[in-house]
This record gives structure tokens, sequence and C-alpha cells, in this order.
């Protein structure tokens, strides 16, 4: 009846490679699901490339042009450049948030291990991108420029935090929220259980058996904005930096 | 006090996060539906800046959802 037994790593067989456990586990293999899942729909959607599209071209189209349309809006067309890596990030997180919702299956980005690998690939081109493009001036980030002089000692720790703080809530938003929502889902499933059980009260049990049914409705909501969310912030972190003029 | 039942109390405690994250979210999705009816045409341009801001008030609800997990079962 543990509602954190689902998040339990299990090894599919024993891997040491230099002393570092390399083994197969549940949570690579439903990586590994997600991805052959994503990279089966597109392909399959768009192997006939036809200029008047069919319909599983059309949900292939419909969901390119959904990233495309974040990242135009919010990077603009230069920041086109970003769109394999936000599609690639998207894509990921939206099916493994997904296929976490089936009973019994595993949800991978429900630990930090997974989302903070993620945060920090995404924060990691957001610092190399930002010295590449501005050198040192990657600073003035820090500064933005056109205020009074002792705003300036208020305003850059906060900025710096701020920063700091990027990869920090992007990983815990996800993984948080992923975590929080399966818990809950096994949390009233358990009460459903126990009221069931309960003799002359069990007529009560329809109460959080409705209730669940709910929240796999808001869990599935959930599911898609957090992905939503997760490649939006990267987009809007990367566009901080690709813009002319840094600081403004 | 027993440790155990500091830990407990510890990680009620945390629950409070839950109470700005509510009045964050709200307020959020209250002056975004004052805006949007007031005026339509701009609301479909403001949606992305509504998630931004529904993501930021929810972190700070879920630091506290973390606070909890990591007293009860880390500690």
């Amino acid at each position: 009846m543990d509602p954190l037994h689902q998040f339990n790593i299990e090894r599919y067989g024993e891997f040491h490679l230099f002393g570092v456990d390399l083994s197969f586990t549940n949570s690579s293999f439903f990586a590994l699901l997600a991805v052959a899942l994503v990279v089966g729909f597109l392909g399959f959607g768009s192997r006939k490339r036809a200029l008047v599209p069919g319909r599983m071209q059309s949900l292939t189209e419909l969901f390119y042009e959904f990233v495309a349309q974040m990242v135009r809006s919010t990077m603009g067309q230069e920041g086109f450049k970003f769109f394999p890596l936000i599609f690639s990030i998207f894509a990921f997180v939206l099916t493994s948030n997904l296929l976490g919702m089936f009973p019994y299956f595993f949800t991978v980005t429900s630990h930090i291990a997974v989302t903070g690998a993620l945060s920090l690939m995404v924060i990691s081109v957001v610092v190399i991108y930002g010295f590449l493009k501005h050198g040192f001036k990657f600073f003035k980030l820090f500064a933005p420029s056109g205020l009074p002089l002792a705003l300036y000692f208020v305003i850059v720790p906060i900025e710096i935090i701020s920063f700091l703080a990027r990869p920090f809530s992007l990983a815990i938003r996800l993984f948080a929220n992923m975590m929080a929502g399966h818990a809950l889902m096994k949390v009233f499933a358990s009460f459903v259980i126990m009221l069931g059980s309960a003799g002359a009260f069990s007529v009560l049990a329809i109460l959080p058996f409705l209730t669940n049914t709910a929240v796999v409705g808001l869990e599935f909501l959930i599911a898609f904005l957090q992905a939503y969310v997760f490649a939006l912030l990267s987009c809007i972190y990367l566009s901080d930096v690709s813009a002319e003029h840094i600081g403004h | 006090m027993e440790p155990a039942a500091a830990k407990l109390i510890g990680a009620g405690l945390a629950c409070i996060a839950l109470a700005g994250a509510g009045v964050g979210i709200g307020t959020i999705f209250g002056a975004y539906l004052q805006g949007a009816l007031r005026n339509p045409s701009a609301a479909a341009g403001q949606f992305t800046n509504l998630l931004i801001g529904f993501a930021l008030a929810e972190f700070t609800g879920l630091l506290g959802f973390v606070m909890g997990m990591l007293l009860l079962f880390v500690f």
C-alpha cells in the first residue's frame, strides 16, 4: 500500500563497468520505449511526404507546427536553430509523461535524476551558447542596463541567484509534479480498497473512486502541461542569451 | 519530543507551502480571466505568459512537497 512503491527502480539484469552500475532497469526500458514511440510516430507519419497530407501526416505536422510556433513566438526566426533541441525535449518529456499514465507503467520523468539531466543539458546549452555569442558580455545578463547605480547592489545578487535557481526549478517542477500526481492517484486508490472492506460503510467507496477518476483526467492535463512548460521555459532561457544585445 | 513525531509534524508543516501556491495560482488565473473578458482579442496572445506565471507560482508549492518528502523518507 506504499504509494511510493511505484517509483522503485528494478534491475533487469546486472551489468557493471569499471565499478559503475550500468544495469538495464525499468527506467531505461521506458525511456527507450518513449524514444521508440516518438521516432516511430514521426517516421510513420512522414513516410509518404505527400504534398496534401493524409491523416497520419496531418497529426505529425500538427505536432511539429505546435512546437515550431512556440519556438517562433519566444525566440523569433533567429532562434530557430534551437528547434531540434526543444522539439526533442518536448517530445521525450511528453511521451514519457503520457506513458506513465498507463497502469503498471513506470514514469521516467518522476525521478529527479532524469529531469535533472534534462535541465542540466538545457542550462549547459544556455551558458555555452551565451559565452560563444557574447564572450564576457554574457555577464551583462546579471546587470541590466539603464538602472540607477544604487539599484545594482540589489539587482545583481537577485539576478545571479535567479539564474542559478533555474536548473533546479526546471528539474524539480517536472519531477515533483509527476511524482505528486502519481502518488495522489495511488493514495485515492487505496482509499477505495480501505472503504470497500469497511463492512456497512463500503457503499461510500464510490466517493474516492469518483475522485480518482477526476484525478486521472487532471493528471493527463498535467502530463501535457508540464511537458509544455518545460519546453517553453527552455525556450525563454535560450532567448535570454540568443538576443542580439544582452541585458535589456 | 520523539524524533519520529517531530519528523511527521515537520512534514505536515511543509504543507503550508500549498496555501501560497493556491493564492498565487488563483491570482494568476483570476487576473487572466479578468483581462481576457475585458479584451478577448488580446487573450490568446497572453496564454503563454499565463502558463509561465502558473509554472512559477506552482513551483513554490512543489518545493513544500519536496521538503515534506525529504523529511518523511530521507531523514
